[in-house]
């Protein structure tokens, strides 16, 4: 038996299985790459071979093409394991965004878990995170200090809800993630039943489509157009985080800017962008969620990525854990 | 409670005067007493909770959570009370105590119960209440509502002038429940009479040259218009106040100057720091300004006096019915009698006609504290507000420099997708040195141009900061400019503001610095 250490690295391209020969969610093209989820600094366009979800794919197809690749795409449903050089490998779900997944590796009768981005909360746009067995489980960081405890979904929306009855002339643009987010929010407003049309900034449009077509009915949504935009007061309008202070909201009527992230938990944080109503909605674990899901997959070592490693590390430590830090550079800190 | 959190948390993130002024409306309408009472209290910071110390916070959190978590949290956060409104363990949300019962508590219980009391609390809380909770305790809110903008909600709450909820102000104690019932009708005014009590002001109109017509010394006189901290001092039976113009209470930053009047009157007049007979300039009057309780060397180093023009109040009358003449002369007669250190006469300055004005105002060197003249009418009344006609104010001329346009940042508010804010400086050899910022003094279309133009010629980018090309030259207008040692040009503008945007001028023949230090204020510092 061989440990994992022993044959995964960290590479300049990405994560790194070296019997394998692929690479776990690369930030350059590569011959084979296991992707984990759909969000841009996870799966990127060129590589040779890409094994991911049929939703992933499906994301990448919409994103970059249907020539995203170079050879050929490996749709891998959740649970069904697969070789590659000798590597069994499978994918599991991760409760990030449609399609999310977890990589478990084995190898030489060792596992390794590559959980990518997860959440532990329940989304109806996608399916819950399951725990795998493994010896070594790798974890990310994003929200790892106690001071990240997210609210209720269902009480953050009905905030948003409450704030556009008390200001009813005043458009409501929601800076939100358009993969993913965007989607959960949709749904989480219909759950709270909100019927109305909900409008969309034209980045928004494709991904909100894919997901209709992927069995996730989102309700009444229509575009934002230079015809209607005036018209939009007292309305929900989504755009991506960066279109809430562009030149673009400029022609919707009297903005109240709303932002969805974990981060808007930090009052500075968010009052520094110029939001008005902080939505602390996110698709990642936050400490509470990540300390249970170390007891609930029960591996004995946990490596740590991208975000605040240290006091998940220290942590995991005081859990009585083996821990360590694994620094993945290029993933983005701000990934919300 | 609940509702208290709530309202805190949007008038926090809420940057518009008008948005803030609506969720305090929504809330005094929808909170019965005495609840929304104690709910103004806080937000004007008038309610001592002198056992709520920070340190006990650090104290109940600190036996609480690991100290190692508790240091990459507070690292992260940057403020302890909204880390330990986030790392608060538990989860057991509950119902919480009115607003009233939890203020009254934090008053009455005694000291050695009170953090019991404070984590029976947390533990019921969400992370938004913690946050309020210990805001209310430690003080300092920073939501940005000033005790002035509370007054004006007051007074639309309650469809009243607001200098008759400045004249009362003072005079109520929370929960304000009899400020209330005048405001909705059920009851007549509080009786203030007994008590220290502001008296709304009256404010002067600048000068046009329509008006210059009406400035003969027959009906007018003048007087210097100084450059420092309008004030009342009020000296009554029950005590003495220092009042801004607006009815804040700053007698806390001033006890020399109520020390200074020694007999029962409510003065207006001018703070300023003066040492013997020399006047400080605006800038020392700076390092008398946000000291809650300055040391006694502060106050000798920066003594500050009274520059009187005028009375509201003596020894028990009220005098703002008669002339602005016969005010004058009760003022001087008192000074004469009682002999006030510390408080002068502002000086009439007799002119024979308008030309001598003139010469008079152009006579004024951008001197430390004068900043032009008052004219008012002699047989006029003490009127609050600002009625036109009685008093008009003349400011001497602005210094214009010509500035380079160097950085520029988005707004907030309506402007927050505009470059509006902008920074610009002069040359010093062949590099630019930054001597101001501006967001005023242009039009709405000539700020859309200013954006237009900041996105075409960006060099850099630093988070909300652009860099811009050195190409546009500003003509930038301000009222004094003083030495600073904060800024990298070695000069601070006052109320710099842009006056005209110069695209034709190159900016090679923009202004260099030395042309500052010909403008410098005389007087400057000690």
């Amino acid at each position: 038996m061989t440990h994992p250490r022993d044959w995964i690295e960290v590479r300049k391209e990405g994560v790194w299985c070296k019997p394998g020969d692929f690479y776990i969610d690369p930030m350059q093209p590569v011959h084979a790459a296991v992707v984990t989820h759909g969000h841009a600094d996870h799966a990127r366009a060129g590589h040779d071979h890409v094994f991911a979800t049929p939703e992933t794919l499906a994301i990448m197809r919409s994103r970059y093409g249907e020539a995203h690749f170079t050879e050929a795409e490996h749709p891998m449903p959740y649970g069904q394991a697969l070789e590659i050089n000798g590597v069994r490998v499978s994918l599991h779900p991760a409760g990030h965004i449609l399609g999310s997944a977890q990589a478990r590796l084995e190898y030489e009768g060792s596992s390794i878990v590559f959980s990518g981005d997860y959440k532990r909360r329940a989304d109806p746009t996608c399916v819950p995170f399951e725990p795998v067995p493994c010896d070594v489980f790798v974890t990310e960081a994003t929200f790892a200090l106690p001071v990240f405890r997210h609210p209720p979904l269902e009480a953050e929306i009905a905030r948003l809800l409450t704030s556009l009855t008390q200001f009813p002339d005043r458009c409501h643009l929601v800076g939100a993630y358009a993969l993913g987010k965007c989607q959960s929010i949709i749904c989480a407003l219909r759950a709270a039943g909100y019927q109305e049309t909900i409008y969309l900034h034209g980045a928004m449009v494709r991904l909100c489509e894919l997901y209709q077509t992927l069995g996730i009915d989102l309700g009444p949504v229509a575009v934002v157009t230079p015809d209607n935009a005036k018209t939009l007061a007292g309305t929900i309008v989504l755009c991506p985080p960066s279109a809430l202070k562009d030149r673009w909201s400029r022609r919707l009527p009297e903005v109240l800017t709303v932002a969805a992230s974990g981060w808007m938990r930090i009052r500075a944080r968010a009052k520094q962008k110029g939001v008005e109503l902080p939505l602390v909605i996110s698709d990642h674990a936050d400490w509470d969620e990540l300390l249970q899901t170390l007891t609930d997959v029960g591996a004995p070592e946990i490596w740590v990525t991208h975000g605040r490693d240290d006091a998940l590390v220290y942590q995991a430590t005081q859990m009585g854990f083996t821990a360590q830090a694994l620094h993945l550079l290029g993933y983005e800190d701000d990934s919300e | 409670m609940k509702a208290f959190s709530r309202l805190l948390e949007r008038l926090y993130y809420e940057h518009s005067t008008l948005g803030k002024t609506r969720l305090l409306l929504d809330y005094l309408r929808t909170t019965p007493d005495p609840d929304r009472g104690y709910a103004v209290a806080i937000i004007a910071d008038n309610l001592s909770l002198p056992n709520f110390k920070r340190g006990m916070v650090l104290e109940l959190i600190r036996s609480r959570v690991d100290p190692q978590l508790l240091s990459l949290s507070h690292d992260y956060v940057g403020e302890l009370s909204e880390t330990v409104a986030h790392l608060w363990p538990g989860k057991t949300e509950g119902d919480l105590p009115a607003l009233h019962e939890v203020v009254e508590a934090l008053r009455h219980t005694p000291k050695a119960q009170l953090p019991d009391y404070v984590a029976g609390l947390l533990d019921r809380m969400t992370s938004p209440e913690r946050w309020a909770l210990l805001k209310i305790g430690t003080g300092s809110l920073r939501i940005g509502v000033s005790a002035r903008q509370l007054k004006q909600v007051l007074a639309q709450y309650g469809d009243q002038p607001v200098e008759r909820i400045e004249t009362i102000w003072h005079g109520v104690d929370p929960p304000y429940e009899d400020l209330f019932a005048w405001l909705e009708g059920r009851a007549e005014a509080p009786a203030v009479h007994e008590k220290l009590t502001f008296t709304p002001v009256m404010l002067a109109h600048p000068l046009e040259a329509k008006d210059y017509g009406l400035i003969v010394p027959e009906t007018y006189a003048a007087e210097w218009k100084y450059d420092g901290i309008r004030v009342q001092v009020v000296h009554s039976s029950v005590g003495r106040a220092l009042f801004t113009r607006t009815g804040d209470d700053i007698s806390g930053s001033f006890p020399d100057v109520l020390e200074h009047l020694n007999f029962h009157a409510v003065l207006d007049g001018e703070l300023l720091v003066q040492r013997g007979e020399e006047m400080g300039s605006f800038n020392d009057l700076q390092q008398r300004l946000g000291r809650k309780s300055p040391s006694a060397k502060h106050m000798a180093d920066y003594p500050a006096a009274i520059m009187a023009y005028d009375v509201l109040m003596l020894e028990g009358e009220d005098v703002r019915p008669q002339p602005y003449t016969a005010r004058r002369a009760l003022l001087q007669a008192a000074l004469d009698n009682y002999q006030p250190g510390g408080i002068r006469l502002s000086p009439d300055l007799p002119y024979a006609d308008f030309a001598q004005l003139e010469t008079l105002r152009g006579s004024v060197d951008n001197a430390s504290v004068i900043e032009g003249l008052m004219l008012k009418r002699r047989d006029s009344a003490y009127v609050a507000g600002r009625p036109t006609g009685p008093w008009y104010k003349w400011k001497i001329n602005p210094k214009l420099v010509d500035a380079v346009l160097m950085y520029a940042q988005r707004g907030s508010g309506k402007r927050s997708s505009f470059y509006s804010d902008f920074t610009f400086g002069l040359w010093s050899g062949n590099q630019l040195l930054p001597i101001g910022k501006a967001y005023f003094g242009f039009t709405d279309a000539e700020l859309k141009e200013l954006d237009k133009w900041v996105r075409h010629n960006t060099l850099n980018t630093f988070g909300p900061v652009r860099e811009v090309k050195k190409e546009l030259v500003f003509e930038v207008a301000f009222d004094a400019v003083q030495r600073s040692t904060r800024h990298k040009s070695g000069y601070a503008l006052r109320f710099p503001r842009i006056s005209r945007i110069r695209w034709d001028k190159p900016a090679p023949e923009a202004d260099h610095l030395p042309v500052l230090e010909a403008l410098l204020a005389t007087g400057e510092g000690k």
